[in-house]
């Protein structure tokens, strides 16, 4: 199918309302969260980098960023004395933080030691205490999506991701953003479709369901008009994340107020490069997208958003020899949005240096990421002692004053 | 879209065929063979006709893991991981690996590392090309279902470690051929697997360094089930009987001490090294076990296999998955019994299952999980005509979440429809109806070639279909099915419709 066919096929689509649910826009100053996981334990040391550390340079003779120097495009962007950002975030993510939209929380992560990707990815997902028996059918965005009530998730992947499944009320939708979205069904045929699943014998979630997935992609593709108009005038789309990321501004904007989306490519055992090559790159990427979700979200609506930028572990402190670092422990995360009080570093911190590291070889986890996120989504959903306990059970919200 | 004049051609079709339907013969088992087999096609019910459905079934429950038709078997034969034992596989490519992080200069070291990866991920999609050729063609169709089921219920990851060496092998030779066998031999089976020990990391489990990983996962998942009653201490006293099982990649034994010597195992790539074993006695599920080397797995197994627990797992996992969600109660106590009573003969239990009434009432009332509704629609689009290329199947399974030994943790897929019935899900599923219903996506172009795709469109508008999927049609389908405008868009509604998506 053609682009001009897809909108057309949106155009059509627009009367087919169902339950009512994703369809009414937010209200004005509604509170909106999006979870960005960084799949693969991102060097979080090397982006947000304790460059004020003589340890740190000596633990990566061949990664480390130069210290702070205005006269060196190379060197690290200054955050305070302790700490200096990627230069490859010097053009997107450093000018939210000279305007104090964005924190950083350093020693964050959980109490899981596996340092296994796929098990630490699932207990951030599933966001349950440690070491009791997991429930893998109920995440904790689905929680939050069930003590918020009336409230718009979605999940920006190609399947429903872990923190997303077990919602008590209707399921969660997902679409992927990336690259050409048409290819779909006609609006013809999705009607035809829809008629089908109409009949009262068929089970009622799956009708729900079904007209709620022409629902999403025919809001997407609404959404997504003006690019196509672009397109079509010849201006060059950006690729991969940035992609990906200005749409889920776009919808966010109008659409969706609880969203996730996962970007992965973190997983740097070899020649993961300084502040050139392939992590630079990478984070380079994630900068321009999540800038351009800020500007494609617009700022009346960035004011009530909140980002959180995640990954399941940090790395090990010192390079290992093939120019690279290994599965480790305590990672940086990032807290952004217009309200958020940033420009600044939060939570506890301790001095980086041989002696304080954990089991001698990465960073400690000091802010366990359950409270981080309860003590957050706490303040900006104004969730009770119970609600809040209904999406992290057990755990203490941890007051960071971000927001 | 057709022009008018092809329309009306069309019309006149369906019905010169849907009179003709009204002189068959009784209407076949469809419903029966969609949930015995991987999809009804015309070949099946041909065969189940011929032989009368009890029959089909007693065979079916009884075949041998048998060769596939000839054009699909020249495929699985070409395959490197069918002409190369995986002991050779997993030592070569362990090989490749070494000389590749070898090499100093950084280039050389990228472009071996790459020719590695390649060859790895080549491995893995020989394995899943070879799976999906028999669950499209294996005459034994019920044995190919019970294979994915077994491997979900003993799952592994491919993506862990050197598993993708293995993962081909741990199908063919560990699940497949006891998928209708003995449950205490697959279950040994599988614990005697480098894929399994890798993939649950025994391998690292030693006297002094326990790892309860896998012991923990043989107790919750492989056989009596959570909450059955077994406790803590016999999840870790399992983990002491199993230390010193792993997996050795070298030709030679280890030097061993001369006492331990002939408690040495060592089979291909399986091995128990007593240098490793905890030799003290257990008390595991209430009984002592003597420190005494291997011998302690097998009677570790042996209690376990024997544990009405797993009887009663085991019989409501085959019940979920052959009848849906919350089956009947009576029906799983029946299975436990004939477990129990047949010392775990899985074709016994099954036969109990699928001949029960219990059964015939849930047909076509279950929803079909991503790998069965993608393998229905092709067998049903092609039938016996033998696809070339099952990269865009394995590509549809990895869109819709259920990719062949992509699933992440020990426990599996999940059963419950409520997994794949959401929105997402639905619409990757309509989308994947017309790459199905529009052409012949991709199939039937041989891979790794410049041939031009073969002509090929899914006729699914066909005899069976008058014969007997009609008739199973809510009024609200056939209505729809008659306003496609093209047999492309019939196909597309029909892979859509409601009843498609069940079994």
């Amino acid at each position: 199918m053609h682009r001009r066919d897809l909108l057309k096929a949106a155009g059509a689509l627009a009367p087919l309302v169902f339950a009512g649910r994703a369809f009414a826009a937010p209200a004005a100053g509604s509170s909106r969260l999006l979870l960005v996981f960084l799949r693969g334990a991102y060097d979080a040391a090397n982006i947000v980098a304790p460059v004020g550390s003589d340890f740190y340079h000596q633990a990566r003779p061949s990664l480390a960023l130069a210290k702070p120097n205005p006269a060196d495009p190379h060197a690290a962007l200054p955050l305070d004395g302790d700490w200096g950002l990627h230069p490859a975030l010097k053009d997107s993510i450093y000018p939210l933080w000279q305007a104090k939209q964005v924190a950083f929380v350093p020693f964050a992560g959980t109490d899981d030691m596996s340092r296994s990707h796929f098990e630490t990815q699932d207990t951030i997902e599933l966001g349950q205490p440690i070491g009791g028996s997991r429930n893998f059918r109920s995440g904790f965005m689905a929680r939050l999506a069930d003590a918020l009530g009336q409230d718009r998730p979605i999940a920006f992947s190609d399947r429903v991701p872990l923190c997303f499944q077990g919602s008590d009320h209707l399921p969660v939708p997902n679409i992927a953003l990336a690259g050409n979205l048409s290819g779909g069904i006609d609006p013809h045929q999705a009607q035809l479709i829809q008629a089908m699943y109409q009949d009262g014998k068929i089970d009622k979630n799956l009708s729900q369901a079904v007209a709620q997935g022409f629902a999403v992609r025919s809001t997407v593709a609404k959404s997504l008009a003006d690019e196509m108009v672009q397109a079509n005038r010849g201006a060059v789309l950006p690729k991969g994340f940035e992609l990906s990321a200005r749409r889920i501004g776009h919808l966010m904007r109008d659409q969706y107020n609880l969203a996730f989306v996962d970007v992965g490519g973190w997983d740097t055992h070899v020649n993961q490069g300084g502040a050139q090559g392939y992590l630079a790159d990478r984070i380079g990427e994630l900068g321009r997208g999540l800038a351009g979700f800020v500007q494609e979200i617009g700022p009346e609506a960035w004011r009530s958003t909140t980002v959180v930028v995640v990954s399941e572990f940090g790395r090990t402190f010192r390079e290992n020899g093939d120019k690279g670092t290994d599965h480790g422990h305590g990672s940086v995360y990032w807290v952004m949005g217009g309200s958020v009080r940033g420009g600044r570093m939060v939570g506890p911190q301790v001095r980086v240096a041989a002696e304080t590291l954990n089991q001698n070889r990465d960073l400690p986890v000091l802010t366990d990421y359950r409270g981080l996120v309860g003590g957050l989504v706490q303040r900006q959903f104004a969730l009770g002692g119970d609600r809040l306990n209904m999406v992290f059970p057990t755990a203490k919200p941890v007051g960071l004053d971000l927001i | 879209m057709l022009k008018p004049s092809h329309k009306r051609l069309v019309c006149g079709c369906f019905a010169l065929l849907a009179s003709g339907s009204a002189h068959a013969a009784a209407p076949a088992p469809t419903a029966f063979l969609d949930r015995v087999t991987w999809g009804v096609n015309e070949a099946v019910v041909r065969d189940v006709t011929a032989r009368g459905q009890r029959d089909w079934l007693e065979q079916q429950l009884r075949a041998p893991a048998a060769p596939l038709p000839p054009d699909a078997q020249a495929q699985s034969d070409a395959m490197r991981i069918s002409r190369e034992p995986m002991t050779q596989l997993v030592v070569e490519m362990d090989a490749q690996n070494r000389a590749a992080n070898a090499l100093t200069d950084p280039d050389q070291r990228k472009t071996a590392r790459d020719a590695y990866n390649k060859d790895m991920a080549e491995l893995l999609r020989e394995a899943q090309s070879r799976s999906l050729l028999r669950d499209l063609y294996a005459p034994g169709q019920l044995r190919e279902q019970m294979t994915w089921f077994w491997f979900n219920h003993f799952n592994v990851q491919a993506g862990k470690r050197d598993i993708r060496t293995m993962v081909g092998d741990y199908e063919d030779q560990a699940l497949r051929p006891r998928a209708l066998g003995r449950f205490r031999d697959l279950l040994e089976a599988t614990l005697r697997h480098p894929a399994m020990l890798r993939y649950l990391d025994n391998d690292q489990n030693a006297v002094g360094h326990i790892n309860e990983n896998y012991a923990r996962e043989i107790m919750e998942l492989h056989s009596m089930g959570v909450g059955s009653g077994y406790s803590q201490k016999d999840v870790q006293e399992l983990a002491r009987i199993l230390t010193g099982v792993g997996v050795d990649l070298k030709p030679d034994a280890p030097r061993l001490k001369p006492q331990w010597q002939p408690l040495y195992v060592r089979s291909g790539l399986f091995e128990f090294n007593p240098a490793r074993h905890d030799f003290g006695d257990k008390q595991f599920l209430g009984h002592t076990i003597k420190g005494s080397g291997f011998k302690e797995v097998e009677e570790a197994l042996d209690l376990i296999a024997a544990s009405p627990a797993t009887a009663h797992h085991i019989a409501l996992q085959l019940a979920t998955y052959f009848t849906g969600d919350n089956p009947p109660q009576a029906l799983v106590d029946r299975m436990a019994a004939t477990f129990h009573r047949s010392d775990g003969d899985i074709a016994a239990v099954l036969r109990v299952l699928l001949r029960s009434p219990e059964f015939e009432a849930s047909l076509g009332k279950q929803f079909k999980d991503p790998v069965h509704y993608a393998v229905s629609a092709v067998r049903l689009a092609y039938g016996n005509r033998v696809v070339l290329n099952t990269d865009p199947l394995n590509y549809w399974l990895q869109r819709m979440g259920e990719g062949l030994y992509a699933h992440e943790t020990p426990d599996g897929f999940a059963m419950d429809a409520a997994a794949w019935t959401g929105p997402g899900q639905m619409e990757t599923r309509f989308e994947i109806a017309r790459s199905i219903g529009s052409g012949s996506a991709g199939l039937f172009k041989p891979r790794g070639g410049a041939l031009p795709e073969q002509p090929a469109f899914p006729q699914i508008q066909n005899a069976l279909f008058y014969q007997s999927l009609m008739q199973r049609l809510s009024p609200n389908t056939a209505t729809v099915l008659t306003q496609a405008r093209s047999p492309q868009e019939w196909n597309v509604l029909y892979l859509s419709s409601p009843e498609f998506m069940h079994r």
